[in-house]
């Protein structure tokens, strides 16, 4: 299924294993059977059509959905295990969400540190020094005393990543982390996330942004319909596509003037 | 021949002055002043009520007000918590809780409080305490629903990041919910507390000790006494100056809440 060189990888590097996920809405069955593979320190990246389940699989990796059937592992430990204790495997998994959700009573430190004080039980001298290290990570160094509201998007959601490294996970989550953002503010997001993974941390990235993608990315799925359709490593599935679903996704999401015949 | 729109709207309004002065005039002409002035503006009667309108009714008015709306938070938290609990039981013991509370004329409330708990448990109960939970009781069922309304008003996404960062369900509530749900019906909040301060007025039919004379008692004691009206219209004054500064305080706050959602930098610094 993927590409040759990482293959080689054993059981014990794999970050995320998730196996025939099914998830249904009520009647409507939104994942269909999805299984995916995350090694440490890799980059996965999900892309595919508004609809198509991204979202909801990368929801279901921390178990904020939880999955009609199918298992999800991470660190070795299983999420969908009705006795596991969820809040101390969300702890290793770090999530940003499209729309930041920064907690909005409190300030940038607060948001930085609550919950390393309250679920880590670090104290209050280690979590700021933890949170205002992250701060400088995502380039916001001398704004932790501001309210949320007073930030920009991009700002926002750079705190919120430095709020998920605070808890020093193990794989960070990111559900298009740049869709809710004015164009000219997405730049200083991908950056940071750039960043990120030269650092060598474990990402699963659902996202639009093909350029970032393709040049971050070690692999990439492409979803359509709650079903994996194609993953490979980013050149073969974005560059040189073998299903047809992909290609006509990708003509639409490179050239957005252009109008489909089939449509 | 026609009038115009604007000619015929201006003709209206200067119709509505009229009336309105005319009203007044009325008033001011047929009222008979020198009876109002000896009933209601007496000022050996106003004289002779202070200082214990201030020291001693004024002050139980505050103090009866704020134990029960202190009681009646504590009790709203708690059900509205249950109203959107997952266990159905909670939910149906405190929907049945406020729907049988907030049907209930408080004087009622403070009366069944007052002599029904001494009956109920053989335990002799003071005034302030008698008070305390009559209008805690009632308050909170009003508030529950206040506060249930702010909980739902906090955005789902508060609690997904609470919850992806490892905290409880229930100290995501404490520690991320209901504080912002707090903010957003701090205005409300400050109306039922001055809707409180005046039921506090009932518990005058629980009977007392001078000493624990709030307001409406104080006033009607002094009415019985001096066959005058200026005590209702020193108790009304004392009233006034406990509830128009907490209506200014909830217009301030809602502003002030209402305004920050809009106010975010990107919009205040883009200037043409």
């Amino acid at each position: 299924m993927s590409g040759e060189d990482l293959n080689t990888d054993t059981a014990a590097d794999l970050a995320v294993e998730v196996t025939g996920l099914h998830k249904s809405f009520g009647p409507v069955e939104v994942l269909r059977g999805i299984d995916l593979e995350v090694n440490r320190g890799e980059v996965v990246c999900v892309i595919g059509p508004s609809g198509s389940g991204k979202s909801t699989l990368l929801r279901c990796v921390n178990v904020l959905e939880e999955p009609t059937s199918g298992t999800v592992v991470v660190d070795g430990v299983e999420l969908t295990d009705p006795d596991v204790d969820i809040d101390a495997a969300r702890t290793k998994i770090g999530m940003v969400f499209q729309s930041f959700n920064l907690f909005a009573h409190l300030n940038v430190l607060n948001n930085l540190t609550i919950a390393q004080r309250k679920v880590l039980k670090r104290t209050q001298a280690q979590a700021e020094a933890t949170g205002l290290a992250n701060l400088e990570r995502v380039g916001l160094a001398g704004r932790e005393r501001a309210m949320p509201s007073e930030l920009s998007g991009g700002q926002q959601q750079r705190v919120a990543i430095a709020r998920a490294l605070s808890m020093d996970p193990d794989v960070m989550l990111f559900d298009e982390p740049t869709s809710a953002l004015d164009p000219e503010l997405v730049g200083d997001v991908l950056t940071v996330m750039r960043r990120l993974a030269d650092e060598g941390m474990t990402m699963l990235v659902v996202t639009h942004e093909m350029q970032f993608a393709r040049e971050v990315a070690d692999k990439v799925l492409f979803m359509d319909a709650g079903v994996v359709v194609e993953q490979g490593p980013p050149e073969q599935v974005i560059g040189d596509p073998r299903e047809e679903r992909t290609r006509t996704f990708l003509r639409r999401v490179l050239n957005p003037t252009h109008v489909d015949q089939t449509d | 021949m026609a009038m115009s729109k604007r000619k015929r709207a201006q003709v209206i309004r200067w119709v509505q002055y009229g009336i309105l002065v005319l009203a007044v005039l009325a008033l001011v002409v047929f009222a008979d002043w020198g009876k109002l002035r000896h009933n209601f503006f007496n000022l050996e009667v106003a004289g002779s009520m202070f200082p214990d309108v201030i020291t001693v009714a004024l002050v139980n008015t505050v103090i009866y007000t704020a134990m029960g709306f202190g009681f009646g938070l504590v009790l709203a938290v708690v059900l509205a918590l249950m109203r959107l609990s997952q266990v159905r039981a909670y939910r149906w013991i405190s929907g049945f809780y406020i729907e049988f509370f907030r049907g209930l004329p408080a004087l009622l409330v403070i009366l069944a409080v007052g002599t029904g708990v001494p009956i109920a448990f053989g335990v002799l109960i003071d005034k302030y305490t008698a008070i305390m939970i009559a209008l805690g009781l009632v308050g909170g069922a009003y508030m529950a629903e206040t506060l249930r309304a702010g909980i739902q008003a906090v955005p789902r996404g508060q609690v997904e990041a609470a919850r992806s960062l490892g905290m409880s369900p229930g100290r995501t509530t404490v520690t991320i919910v209901i504080p912002q749900a707090f903010k957003i019906i701090l205005p409300p909040l400050t109306n039922e507390l001055i809707l409180l301060t005046k039921d506090s007025s009932l518990a005058l039919f629980l009977g007392a000790s001078i000493a624990e004379y709030e307001l409406t008692q104080f006033g009607r004691v002094a009415l019985n006494s001096s066959q005058s009206l200026t005590p209702v219209l020193i108790a009304g004054f004392c009233y006034l100056i406990i509830t128009i500064p907490l209506s200014y305080l909830s217009r301030y706050l809602e502003r002030r809440t209402g305004g920050a959602k809009i106010s975010t930098p990107e919009s205040t610094e883009v200037k043409a």
